[in-house]
């Protein structure tokens, strides 16, 4: 977990890896540092992302100082959120001020417009899409700024208080038949593009699009300019969009958004890399198949192009082992 | 009206008793003969509205002097015993703590013997008993812990005393009861118990009350269960003793004592939309002479009244009690230190009291924009807020109280330390619920928190504060100054004295 932050802290703002690192505290220690919050005053953000001179060096560390602050506290909380005792439903009054905190944490930042660089950073991380996938349990386990607050909402409000039961593992398998856990990832990749919608930068958009999946596919931007489209246009209401997500019809929607963007992706990876598509992996393109009569979006348009170079291998590979 | 503050009527608070283990270890129960030095305590002039045994006048001097403590140590109970919940009864005859592990203890004050006229007795263990259980709750998957979050006694109406014990999930009547008597002589019965064959029976005899070794008894009378989907925070007993409410983070809900299938839901704060949730119940409470008055404060430092006769539903407030925020110590953690963990009313019932993080508020129920009171209990901690953040020590819940008289307040804090406020001279005092101020003639000194850089002698600095130490429980006797202080797994019972 801790690698993480070192990670998305150095990208953030990378000449102050140890400050960030120390800002971070996992569970709970006895450890008092006076890290004073600047009251009431509010700082430029200065983009610490571009290489800073020595003899301003200084300077900048002021500046960036409470947004560092901030950045810190933004990440303690979200690692409070998502460290709660499962085995005993956890302090609804600590959650709600938590979540309060996290909330205006983002409010301000989106005041200051440092909102995008966070959105950013998490999206230009350059992982593929796969090893996202892959460290979905990770990241349901971890900070993660963008989804947190979704992850939040699913976990903390309507997870574990009311009448279904949702226990923290679940939300980090990514199965299908689990509508929460597709809708937290659709949160996940879907609030990446409301941030970026948020710092309405539409280039930026489209940029760390094709930075990210390595290709421009249309389906990518239609999908993004769909759920752009749809989400809200404040901070605010990003809590609220894990509603909006889930209200719509049934959870085809949801799974469509997941696997939209990632399992072209996926098939890349996989198949255009290795040439070789084994079993478990045909997973996503079944639904995708069970999908595809009912939507007609450009994600699901681009399936049968998949799935014909599927057959072709499949077909190639039979002839091969000859059985 | 605090009493003289010269002329030898000072008061000073003296170490008492000490209950629970001595240490991290489990120890085996041991009782050790408490060594007793009592002097006789004038009264002083009692106050015409509230009539107590002794003077008024919660604080004793501040100067430091030689005290005699009384010692008790008493049993040692398991490390893990962290006490939850203290409370005295209306009378102040008994004093019932809860603990983690879903305990009642009961300890009774001896009686007065004649010939140590007005000395105080000495509290002691009365009847202990297991009020809940751990249970799981199979539908969501999840643990309901036992610990017991509120103790609340029913005033006495006959020899048998009754007590609410509530713990997240469930409330239970405890029925307490002594039992100094049994029947002998039995005509169906042997002595044994073995029942006599009928045929064999040739006479006939009445049974014999024969005394026998005090045995007290609890037995479970009610149980309110399945009302809560949240956790139970509070609960409070009405003025009309037939009605009692419960609140959870979200519900308040009206319970009449013989009822335990139904109850009246009178606040329900849950939102339509779970993701629009930012405010939860912290604390209720009823009004002590309006039955129909109560009480309940929230996580955003607000405090709404409500009358239950204006609806059923008494989700519009009556009165709407918030001091308006001060946007110059306007922090990311404002929200956080504002939530109120408890709320009580004053015995008088004129006002109320509310603790948030750092600081006590004393509210007038005809005003509602401010409080008239404000005490500090320590404001030095708001620069350590976000390390207390980090360490989660910024939700504990601590808890306040009045006094018999309602001219001093109680509240807890960290490092074993608890503060005391005088309403009406304005003084404060800070004392430490410890091992080492608990042997005999162990002097009882005020303490001091060093804030600045220059620590004097006998201060100690806020960063050697320890924050696993912290006093979230006090009770305060309801007509003489004895007061009951949790300190984790110990209880601390202090008394003043007279010098």
């Amino acid at each position: 977990m801790a690698s993480i932050f070192v990670v998305s802290a150095e990208r953030f703002i990378p000449l102050f890896p140890r400050l960030a690192c120390q800002g971070v505290l996992l569970g709970c220690h006895p450890c008092f540092r006076l890290n004073m919050f600047s009251k009431g005053t509010k700082r430029k953000f200065s983009d610490g992302d571009e290489e800073i001179s020595d003899e301003s060096l200084v300077g900048a560390r002021v500046a960036s100082s409470y947004s560092l602050q901030r950045q810190s506290l933004l990440d303690m909380s979200l690692i409070k959120l998502q460290l709660c005792h499962m085995l005993v439903e956890p302090n609804l009054c600590r959650s709600v001020l938590i979540a309060n905190t996290v909330r205006q944490i983002q409010e301000e930042m989106t005041h200051d417009g440092s909102w995008h660089m966070v959105a950013e950073a998490f999206c230009s991380a350059g992982q593929s899409p796969s090893e996202r996938l892959v460290a979905t349990e990770v990241l349901c386990r971890s900070r993660e700024q963008d989804a947190e607050p979704k992850l939040f909402s699913v976990i903390s409000y309507e997870g574990c208080r009311e009448e279904e039961v949702v226990a923290d593992e679940t939300l980090c398998s990514v199965s299908v038949s689990d509508t929460v856990s597709n809708v937290c990832l659709a949160g996940r990749i879907g609030q990446c593009w409301e941030k970026s919608e948020l710092s309405g930068v539409e280039r930026d958009e489209e940029a760390l699009e094709d930075s990210r999946l390595g290709s421009g596919e249309d389906e990518e931007i239609d999908t993004k300019d769909r759920a752009s489209t749809e989400s809200p246009k404040t901070i605010g209401q990003v809590f609220g969009t894990f509603e909006i997500k889930n209200g719509s019809p049934g959870p085809d929607s949801a799974l469509e958004e997941l696997f939209s963007d990632v399992d072209t992706s996926y098939y890349d990876l996989d198949t255009m890399l290795t040439g070789m598509q084994s079993a478990p992996k045909m997973g996503p393109y079944d639904i995708l198949d069970s999908l595809a009569p009912s939507h007609s979006s450009p994600s699901i348009v681009s399936t049968p192009n998949c799935r014909s170079d599927l057959n072709e291998l499949d077909h190639i590979m039979e002839i091969i082992v000859g059985s | 009206m605090m009493a003289g503050v010269g002329g030898g009527n000072d008061f000073q608070w003296c170490f008492s008793q000490v209950k629970g283990a001595i240490d991290e270890d489990v120890a085996e129960g041991k009782h050790i003969l408490p060594l007793k030095q009592r002097k006789a305590c004038p009264t002083g002039p009692t106050s015409s509205r509230y009539p107590c045994a002794v003077s008024e006048g919660a604080l004793g001097s501040i100067q430091r002097s030689v005290i005699e403590a009384l010692q008790g140590v008493w049993e040692y109970r398991c490390a893990s015993d962290i006490i939850s919940t203290v409370e005295f009864n209306y009378s102040g005859e008994l004093l019932a703590t809860g603990d983690k592990g879903g305990r009642v203890v009961i300890f009774q004050r001896e009686q007065e013997s004649k010939n140590r006229l007005l000395s105080r007795g000495e509290y002691n263990v009365y009847s202990t008993f297991q009020s809940h259980e751990p249970e799981f709750d199979y539908l969501k998957s999840l643990e309901i812990e036992e610990k017991i979050n509120k103790i609340r006694w029913l005033p006495q109406q006959n020899a048998a005393h009754f007590l609410l014990s509530a713990n997240d999930k469930t409330i239970k009547l405890w029925k307490i009861s002594e039992r100094d008597k049994r029947a002998e002589g039995y005509n169906l019965k042997d002595e044994d118990g073995r029942l006599r064959d009928p045929f064999r029976i040739t006479t006939l005899r009445v049974p014999v009350l024969m005394p026998m070794d005090l045995m007290v008894e609890a037995s479970p009378r009610r149980i309110f269960a399945n009302a809560h989907t949240y956790h139970i925070n509070s609960i409070s007993v009405n003025s009309d003793y037939e009605t009692y409410l419960s609140a959870d983070d979200l519900r308040i809900n009206l319970w009449h004592l013989e009822i335990t299938d139904r109850s009246f839901n009178i606040v329900d704060i849950k939102p339509a939309n779970m993701e629009e949730l930012t405010e939860v119940i912290t604390a209720a409470e009823c009004h002590p002479h309006q039955c129909n008055v109560f009480v309940y404060s929230s996580s955003k430092g607000t405090i709404r009244l409500c009358d239950m006769r204006a609806a059923a539903l008494c989700d519009r407030h009556s009165k709407f009690f918030e001091e308006p925020e001060d946007p110059s110590s306007r922090s990311f953690f404002s929200e956080i230190i504002s939530s109120i963990s408890d709320v009580k009313f004053s015995h008088s019932g004129r006002y109320m009291m509310t603790r948030d993080y750092l600081s006590v508020k004393v509210w007038d129920l005809n005003m509602e924009n401010r409080p008239v009171e404000t005490y500090q209990v320590h404001e030095y901690l708001r620069s350590k807020l976000c390390s207390l953040y980090e360490n989660d020590c910024i939700f504990d819940k601590f808890e306040c109280c009045w006094n018999g008289s309602d001219s001093a307040i109680m509240t807890g804090s960290y490092n074993n330390f608890f503060r005391m406020f005088d309403r009406n001279t304005r003084r404060d005092i800070t004392l430490e619920a410890s091992r080492e101020n608990s042997k005999p003639r162990a002097m009882l000194k005020p303490r001091k928190v060093c804030t600045g850089g220059k620590r004097k002698k006998d201060e100690i600095s806020v960063d050697s504060l320890d924050f696993n130490k912290k006093i979230l429980h006090t009770a305060w006797h309801p007509k003489e100054n004895v007061i009951a202080v949790a300190a984790t797994n110990n209880l601390y019972i202090f008394q003043d004295k007279i010098n």
